[in-house]
């Protein structure tokens, strides 16, 4: 038990330092993908790691072993999680559950409310433009969703330039941008270890979109532009700099679009050549997310046999036992 | 415009601009999608020729009543809502209404740092700029 319950705690400490580099390298449709399973299935198998650390504690304290009548004893010898770790285990346990699920209902509501809100204005094409002198634009989910932009927005752009947004709007209605963000929001919500993954699959869906347009549009570095220029445009007049100093190393591996926000880093990636899939990347990935379930479900089946032998889980099949320690099984049925 | 006011007095027609506007308005609304001026033309039952319909709703079009989309040759219009202060209320209602709804919407372009915004004109150029 002891391995297999830990290891997903640990690695849900190691592995979220992968998710920026994973989101910067990889082809953003696959990395989405594998950015999102990352948050959800890390986010799940540590909460059942932590409610298997504080159910094995719950068993070994006697008063409840005489309440439900099993072997208090069996189970410290058996599987001595040390009380202060169960406790620790339990707490962690219930503030992941609650935060999950607030997370959870909160978000269903937003979605459900966009949903409504995309219902009631009227449309013959998906695209709602809207009175309103500050640049904006944004993808409404709904069935069918969608696109809200200002008038705005709109005379900040050229012609061709508005065919780009629309492909990239578009592009989040149709492949559900919104459900990714918020699974991956969940496992974060569970174990806040995890945030890493959420910002980047915000952060690769944007980039997934922008290259739908791309492809829609077939120029990248157009693309590139017309994100710059609505990002800029909607950023406001501020009084013009002069200075470019400290700029030189924008487009190095160290520049600083490390520290720079999404939009930026977003045009740096369509002016520079598109990513591939790195295999490497992702069979690193998925051997991560394999190891996290197959411990979980073995750190599961190890509770079950401890279940067994203190006597509250049915006797069925062979349980690991070690021959020597088999004389403490005080067998509730004997 | 020449066509414009030839074809009216070819058929007598003496009725102001704004109640062909809203009449053509109405058409659109009733829509199910997008017209272009053949199908306006044809809504309204042969009353204004082609050339005047298409030169109606460019002048519609210019004052952001309606928004055009290409389709084949021609344009195709819209009004840019049923109601334009019902759908300026709904997207700030949309905005406020709790914080979780930000992270329903898909941006196209998100806020910017000042940092951000140097950077972005350093990759761009200068002419990426729309306040220059």
């Amino acid at each position: 038990m002891r391995i297999a319950v830990y290891l997903p705690l640990l690695l849900s400490v190691i592995a979220p330092l992968g998710a920026r580099p994973l989101s910067e390298r990889c082809e953003p449709r696959l990395a989405t993908w594998l950015l999102t399973a990352s948050a959800l299935i890390l986010g799940v198998a540590t909460t059942i790691s932590l409610g298997l650390l504080a159910i094995t504690g719950l068993i070994g304290v006697p008063f409840l072993a005489g309440l439900g009548h099993w072997s208090a004893r069996t189970a410290q010898i058996n599987d001595p999680a040390e009380p202060p770790v169960a406790l620790l285990a339990g707490l962690l346990l219930g503030g992941a559950l609650l935060t999950a699920a607030r997370m959870l209902w909160r978000r269903a509501r937003s979605i459900a409310s966009a949903i409504w809100d995309a219902a009631c204005m009227p449309t013959p094409d998906g695209l709602v433009i809207v009175e309103d002198e500050a640049p904006d634009a944004y993808a409404l989910p709904g069935l069918p969703g969608r696109v809200v932009v200002s008038t705005g927005m709109l005379r900040t752009l050229d012609k061709a330039e508005h065919d780009i947004l629309l492909a990239h709007e578009r592009a989040h209605l149709a492949a559900h941008h919104y459900l990714f963000v918020a699974l991956a929001g969940l496992g974060a919500a569970a174990n806040p270890l995890l945030r890493p993954f959420a910002t980047a699959v915000t952060y690769t869906v944007e980039r997934w979109a922008d290259e739908q347009a791309a492809r829609a549009t077939g120029d990248r570095r157009r693309v590139a532009r017309a994100v710059g220029k609505a990002a800029l445009a909607a950023h406001g007049a501020p009084a013009p700099r002069l200075s470019t100093l400290g700029f030189r190393g924008v487009l190095g591996r160290r520049g600083p679009l490390a520290g720079a926000g999404p939009v930026p880093r977003r045009v740096a990636a369509l002016l520079a050549p598109p990513l591939t899939r790195r295999p490497g990347l992702t069979l690193v990935t998925t051997a991560c997310l394999a190891l996290t379930m197959v411990s979980t479900v073995a750190a599961t089946h190890d509770l079950h046999d401890l279940l067994e032998v203190v006597g509250i889980a049915d006797h069925h099949g062979p349980h690991h036992l070690d021959p020597d320690r088999s004389n403490h099984t005080a067998s509730p049925f004997g | 415009m020449g066509l414009d006011s030839r074809d009216s007095q070819a058929r007598g027609s003496k009725r102001a601009n704004g109640e062909r506007e809203s009449e053509i308005l109405g058409v659109l609304q009733q829509a199910e999608a997008a017209l272009t001026p053949g199908e306006v033309a044809e809504r309204l039952g042969g009353e204004l020729t082609y050339s005047s319909v298409v030169t109606i709703l460019t002048r519609m079009h210019t004052k952001q009543l309606l928004t055009r989309t290409r389709r084949g040759r021609a344009y195709a219009y819209a009004p840019v809502t049923d109601d334009p202060g019902f759908a300026a209320r709904r997207m700030r209602t949309v905005l406020e209404e709790r914080p979780d709804r930000e992270a329903v919407l898909a941006r196209f372009a998100d806020s910017l740092s000042d940092t951000d915004a140097d950077l972005l004109r350093h990759l761009l150029g200068p002419d990426a700029d729309p306040d220059r």
